[in-house]
């Protein structure tokens, strides 16, 4: 960098380039709020839904699955897991049930979380709810 | 040392290298989970080591920066910490709080520790990163701001320097994100949206402020070169990094119910997102180029060059292989993404921790710098660590490319367990070299033993007369 390129200029870009991105960020932020509706159905967000959500996080579920791409990589991705159960809740729950407490010698086993019918209920009515969000159409197939 | 508060630095960095240790075992023993799927369960299933492992790698970052802070500001600012008192009390604050949350999640299950912690009154847990309960999250906010409260007050009756302008400004950056995570819609879409903000904003954001900072500290000392020329390669380059990262922050919202124009938005900025990195590889190595002198440190002179290359390759390169949206498409949530993950943690964070622990332990304990004998064991670790880890990303990426291949980009996608089954070797070979990683975490440890006072002083006399 040579002698008629001060640092006073590159303080400046650095505060005028940060402040006029972050700007545009916020901009850009409010107006996806605005168009979220559309896309993410809030209006089937409902009791069950808001309680899967908690039994989801309570039980640390992101430590192993991903969502929506998101989370650990050590077990399927379950944005989609509804529609590759064929659309149904009753395959999510039974899966979650049938557990071994002990798990299965020698292979990665999903651990037995001893869930409420409630709370299964509720985990699976918000596998069911995320399935529906506009993802842009990922996962690019059922395998997740 | 030219401030004797700077030596409350010695603590955090102890404690940070305590805790990475206690973050690679953890690492370990989730590579086996990955081979031997039953290892250890259900006493720590999968999803705890992993909560163990990467939050503390979040914690012992963080405790690295905040002994660069206290060892760094005091200097820059000509004055000693306005309370080093005050600055002890807090590392055993957050130590405390830190240890007690890892044996949290290790002794009881996680929804038995979300009822115990009041997980109830405001949920925040069991997010990704920021697992920790209500009280932990709390807590790190009050050490937060007691630290900030030192620094601030330190900076403001001391010199004022583009360092440390700098290093406030990601710090205060880093304090005001966290906050965020208090914040957890019950819309997904919308607790994503914002998850993001303290985690992308965090490491594509204001992390790279104070990785900056350090790292123009460790160069002026260690080169000599003149404080006009490097404050302005700083400037730049945190220029750059916010320029190019705060809309690149779009590149996580391509798939999770954002509107589609950050496909374009996300795809463009975060394109760029590589040119700090280049930028900060080019600045150390012009900086110790165009030297003024020999530093005897030459191990931090050789972390300060090592941090821009691997953060170049991890961030950059890896991070620029799978962020634009029509590969993304595919690679999104694979083993491609730990790839990265792991070599930008390690290339920018975890190397400019250990860069101003090079250069500054040796200070704080009476020399300029360590012996020959400790420095050559010290690059020994560097070595290691360094190779081991890009094995890692490499066995990492062929995984996620095969992963890729069969579960997602054909027309007849497999299971996920079945593709799991059929990329085993690559794991094996990742858990073979995170063992190599471990091996030279050891050999690092072990330098900080190596060589008398006596040795030091007399190789270092030895340096300064040789650059004379």
């Amino acid at each position: 960098m040579n002698e008629t390129f001060t640092k006073a200029m590159a303080r400046n870009i650095f505060y005028g380039g940060s402040l006029f991105f972050i700007l545009v960020f916020l901009g850009l932020t409010f107006h996806t709020e605005r168009t979220l509706p559309e896309r993410d159905h809030r209006e089937n967000i409902n009791e069950q839904v808001i309680l899967g959500k908690k039994v989801w996080e309570e039980n640390n579920c992101v430590g192993c699955h991903s969502l929506l791409g998101e989370g650990a990589y050590f077990a399927p991705e379950l944005g989609n897991v509804y529609t590759r159960y064929g659309n149904s809740k009753e395959a999510i729950i039974g899966f979650i049930k049938s557990r071994p407490e002990n798990g299965i010698p020698g292979r990665r086993s999903m651990p037995q979380f001893n869930l409420s019918d409630q709370e299964l209920e509720a985990v699976a009515e918000f596998l069911k709810w995320t399935s529906e969000i506009n993802t842009s159409n990922w996962p690019p197939n059922d395998q997740g | 040392m030219k401030y004797q508060s700077q030596s409350v630095a010695r603590l955090y960095f102890i404690a940070a290298l305590g805790l990475f240790a206690g973050q690679i075992l953890f690492g370990l023993i989730m590579g086996l989970q990955y081979v031997i799927g039953d290892f250890l369960f259900p006493a720590i299933p999968f999803n705890v080591a992993r909560m163990v492992h990467t939050n503390l790698l979040i914690v012992w970052l963080l405790f690295g920066f905040m002994g660069a802070a206290y060892f760094l500001v005091p200097e820059e600012c000509e004055t000693e910490l306005y309370s080093p008192k005050l600055a002890v009390v807090l590392f055993w604050v957050f130590l405390i709080a830190g240890a007690l949350t890892i044996v949290g999640y290790l002794m009881v299950p996680y929804a038995a520790l979300a009822k115990m912690t009041g997980n109830d009154l405001l949920p925040t847990m069991g997010r990704e990163f920021l697992e920790q309960p209500l009280i932990t999250k709390i807590g790190i906010v009050l050490v937060a701001l007691g630290f900030l409260f030192n620094l601030g007050m330190t900076v403001l009756r001391g010199r004022k320097t583009v360092i440390t302008s700098v290093l406030m400004i990601g710090l205060i950056g880093l304090a005001v994100m966290f906050l965020f995570s208090f914040y957890n819609p019950e819309n997904l879409v919308r607790d994503k949206f914002y998850w993001w903000w303290v985690v992308h904003l965090w490491v594509e954001g204001v992390w790279e402020l104070i990785l900056g900072a350090i790292l123009a500290f460790v160069l002026i000392k260690t080169t000599g070169v003149d404080r006009e020329v490097i404050e302005k390669w700083l400037y730049m380059i945190i220029a750059m990094a916010l320029i190019t990262g705060i809309l690149g922050t779009g590149h996580h919202y391509f798939w999770i119910g954002a509107p589609e124009y950050w496909q374009w938005l996300g795809s463009i900025f975060s394109a760029m997102e590589p040119i700090p990195f280049f930028m900060m590889t080019m600045f150390a190595f012009t900086m110790v180029r165009k030297r003024r002198r020999d530093h005897p440190n030459k191990a931090a002179v050789m972390w300060a060059m090592g941090t821009g290359v691997m953060a170049f390759l991890g961030a950059g390169v890896w991070g620029f292989l799978h962020t634009l949206a029509p590969v993304n498409y595919y690679t999104h949530g694979t083993q491609i993404t730990a790839s990265h993950g792991h070599l930008a943690f390690y290339g920018a964070y975890a190397m400019i921790v250990m860069c101003i622990i090079s250069y500054a332990m040796p200070l704080i304990r009476g020399r300029v710098a360590n012996s020959q004998k400790s420095q050559r064991t010290e690059l020994w670790g560097f070595w290691l660590m360094s190779i081991s880890m890009l094995l890692i990303t490499l066995f990492l990426t062929g995984a996620g490319i095969l992963q890729v291949w069969m579960q997602r980009y054909t027309d007849t996608p497999l299971p996920f367990m079945v593709v799991q089954d059929k990329i085993e070797i690559f794991y094996w070979l990742r858990l073979i070299s995170g063992v190599g990683f471990m091996a030279g975490l050891g050999v690092y440890f072990w330098s900080f033993f190596i060589g008398t006072e006596e040795e030091a002083a007399k190789d270092n006399a030895q340096m300064m007369a040789m650059a004379k």
